[in-house]
């Protein structure tokens, strides 16, 4: 990059000097012969410029493995990026400090995509005229379905740790972390059903995104096979999700007793407030994306008591490894890691896992790395953060199983 | 005069030309990074939205916040005409072509119907409405499901679940998932191809004796009425055109990427805000200047990632540097004045 910077500062200077040999009066050409060569020189400049990283791929380090991250970490969808940026960070410098992967280094570099699927694949490729061997991204489903049909088109192995729809997955080349968003749906219309949680089930979820409206279309239909009578569903967007009463309102007169709230923390704690407030009290359950509501700034933690939730991962764990990961986390970046971050620290770890099964080195092309993770994925099975015994499927769909917490005094218990 | 016109037209073709010439040249030597053949196909989409805006803000004179919403209308309707009949017409050029012709024909019709109600407006009122307008666009596309099984199409404006689908049937239109599975059609040279189609259609229609009452409508409309010029017609034209231009460059932009979604971020009023930027900057009736404009100010926040963190944060201020330095008056002068230097050296031949 700072190759790249040198190269274009320089040739600005020399068209500076260019202009001044042709202010001054002595150089006696016709202006307008100057000025087209001029332009012409700019356009060479620009586009050679940024060009002249092209041919580095070949010439990468060959001791050195280099994961590339994609992810928000400008914008709206910011705090998801930047967790996983951080969490990728640690990992690899973990990794690095342990003596790397089969004795190589790993270097990462993260590109923002500001949650938006063309500048994604700008990111992709400039990551590529970086040398990136292995994708560790992107972290949003919509820019991630874009980038993971430029990786099935270049071979390139890619594991995303949060973008969770199934589409995501429909190359062969790309695997998840995360639970893919139907695996949610059912899996949490199983788990209240198999504990009996509740019978009348009232639904708010947000139709404007990907991940909230894919779990409940399948939580409805699983719901509807296993005999949960569902009394209210409504739906908010990204432009109506500061107030809730109406879809509460609705929800009470139909006498939910349990509330599904298949959305992110944010909202969920405005839908808790309101509900508190005009004395709406069922049952409410979450999914993986209300993990974090309970370090959520200026939030009275007392009104998630009993809330339960499906969550691969949290952050109050009393497990080792949780605890290093948090500690660490918290000392580096002075915040709680969410499950965003705990499945990018788990993506790093896992693509060791697979390099050091398939037993590829760097200096491999990226079609090679790429054919050999993609074998070597089915067979290994990782203990992590986000799930003991995870296994992949060869589609690219993650085994592990969901835990059930339950909030209380302000902390996970499990519910089993 | 005429002349002068003439050249003015004949040097952006060439720019343009030469530009492409550029681009292949590289291509061909291996000499692009991966990073600027991805932004080949951004640019032109870019380019295309800037001129046709251009039409609309420059000689139409009036102001227009919703082209992302024109863009976005051709886009999803050439998105979805590739994906339902990717079985049936086999030839990649072809379908591409037709949706094209459809993405366009689709941008017009809704550019026209809007048109008739809202040319009563003008100024400020114009752009409030074309704003809501385009906000409209990309929430009724959010919401809007469409599907195929054997028993034919199913539409819903609730859920997926709602359309019934047989096992089997194929979900197109999937709410705000939009559209997945866009047949990667779109090239540089079929961009730069309909840039070149857009600049001759712009500036021989800017030209010609419907321009100059387009025009006129702009500079007094009282005055254009009064010679007998229908304001009506001309002024639906001229928003027809400029709304079937960003149609095109819809289309180039959904069959770019194997994802559509119609987020606030691609097709809300940030992006119409983002054209008419490309448009003030490139000089307001210039499209030359547009074309250039959309390039550079596209360009720009990619070259700038070796920034990292900074990168928004720079763009923004090149951005307000440009815009001082082509539009402020000292900036002119200043300008004028080395230009003056230019010629003094000429003339001491």
């Amino acid at each position: 990059m700072a190759f790249e910077n040198w190269m274009l500062l320089s040739r600005f200077l020399i068209q500076a000097s260019l202009l001044k040999l042709v202010t001054s009066k002595e150089v006696i050409i016709k202006k307008r012969v100057i000025s087209a060569v001029l332009a012409a020189a700019m356009v060479c400049g620009l586009l050679s410029g940024c060009g002249g990283n092209g041919g580095g791929k070949a010439s990468a380090d060959s001791d050195t493995f280099r994961i590339g991250g994609i992810g928000p970490v400008t914008g709206a969808a910011a705090i998801y990026g930047s967790a996983v940026r951080n969490a990728e960070q640690i990992a690899v410098d973990e990794i690095n400090e342990a003596g790397g992967i089969n004795g190589y280094q790993v270097s990462l570099q993260f590109e923002d995509d500001e949650h938006d699927a063309e500048k994604s694949v700008n990111a992709y490729n400039s990551l590529k005229d970086w040398g990136m061997q292995i994708l560790a991204g992107t972290v949003t489903t919509t820019p991630c379905i874009a980038v993971a049909d430029k990786t099935a088109a270049d071979g390139m192995f890619e594991i995303t740790p949060s973008a969770s729809s199934t589409d995501v997955i429909k190359n062969d080349n790309v695997f998840q972390v995360c639970f893919t968003d139907p695996n949610q749906g059912s899996a949490s219309a199983k788990y209240i059903s198999d504990k009996g949680l509740g019978s009348k089930i009232g639904i708010i979820y947000d139709s404007s995104d990907v991940y909230s409206s894919g779990i409940y279309a399948k939580f409805k239909e699983e719901a509807a096979s296993l005999g949960l009578e569902i009394v209210s569903e409504s739906a908010f967007t990204a432009d109506s999700n500061t107030d809730f009463s109406v879809q509460l309102q609705d929800a009470k007169d139909a006498g939910a007793d349990l509330m599904f709230l298949p959305f992110y923390y944010q909202q969920a704690a405005i839908v808790l407030k309101q509900a508190k407030d005009m004395g709406f009290a069922p049952a409410f359950f979450g999914v993986d994306g209300m993990d974090g509501i309970l370090t959520l700034e200026n939030f009275d933690t007392s009104l998630a008591e009993g809330v339960m939730l499906l969550t691969p991962f949290a952050a109050d764990a009393s497990d080792e490894k949780t605890q290093a990961f948090v500690a660490k986390y918290n000392e580096k970046y002075g915040e709680t890691p969410n499950q965003f971050a705990a499945d990018a620290y788990d993506a790093i770890y896992i693509i060791k896992a697979a390099i050091e099964s398939a037993n590829v080195t760097p200096d491999m092309s990226v079609e090679e790395i790429g054919t050999a993770l993609k074998g070597a994925m089915p067979s290994i099975s990782y203990d992590g953060l986000t799930g003991s015994g995870m296994k992949w499927e060869a589609t690219g769909e993650v085994n592990k199983d969901p835990k059930g917490v339950v909030i209380q005094n302000g902390v996970y218990v499990s519910i089993d | 005069m005429k002349n002068k016109k003439l050249k003015n037209k004949i040097t952006t073709f060439l720019i343009v030309i030469a530009a492409y010439a550029i681009v292949e040249i590289l291509l061909l030597t291996g000499n692009m990074s991966s990073l600027l053949q991805g932004l080949l196909v951004p640019l032109c989409t870019y380019s295309l939205c800037a001129v046709g805006l251009n039409l609309c803000v420059g000689y139409l004179g009036e102001l227009s916040l919703g082209h992302a919403g024109f863009m976005c209308i051709g886009a999803f309707t050439g998105a979805f005409f590739s994906v339902t009949t990717a079985d049936v017409i086999q030839s990649d050029t072809v379908r591409f072509l037709l949706a094209l012709v459809i993405g366009t024909a689709c941008a017009a019709l809704f550019g026209f119907l809007i048109a008739i109600p809202v040319l009563r407006l003008n100024g400020d009122y114009l752009a409030i409405v074309t704003l809501a307008f385009g906000e409209i666009i990309k929430n009724v596309i959010n919401v809007l499901y469409v599907g195929k099984d054997s028993q034919g199409w199913h539409v819903s404006i609730n859920s997926q679940a709602e359309l019934g689908l047989e096992p089997g049937g194929v979900t197109y239109i999937n709410g705000a998932q939009g559209i997945t599975g866009t047949p990667h059609s779109s090239n540089f040279t079929i961009g730069v191809i309909l840039v070149l189609i857009a600049l001759f259609v712009v500036y021989n229609l800017t030209d010609s004796r419907t321009g100059r009452a387009i025009m006129s409508i702009r500079d007094n409309q009282i005055a254009a009425e009064s010679v007998g010029i229908n304001v009506k017609k001309y002024k639906l034209l001229g928003f027809t055109v400029s709304t079937a231009i960003a149609g095109t460059a819809g289309v180039l932009y959904a069959h770019n990427l194997s994802t559509l979604t119609a987020l606030p971020k691609n097709f809300g009023y940030n992006m119409s805000i983002m054209i008419l930027v490309f448009v003030v900057l490139g000089g307001i009736g210039n499209f030359r200047g547009s074309v250039i404009a959309a390039c550079i100010l596209t360009l720009l926040p990619e070259l700038l990632r070796g920034l990292s963190d900074y990168r928004m944060l720079i763009y923004a201020v090149v951005l307000i540097a440009m815009m001082l330095f082509n539009w402020a008056p000292d900036a002119i002068f200043f300008r004028e004045q080395i230009v003056a230097k230019f010629k003094k050296g000429g003339r001491e031949v």
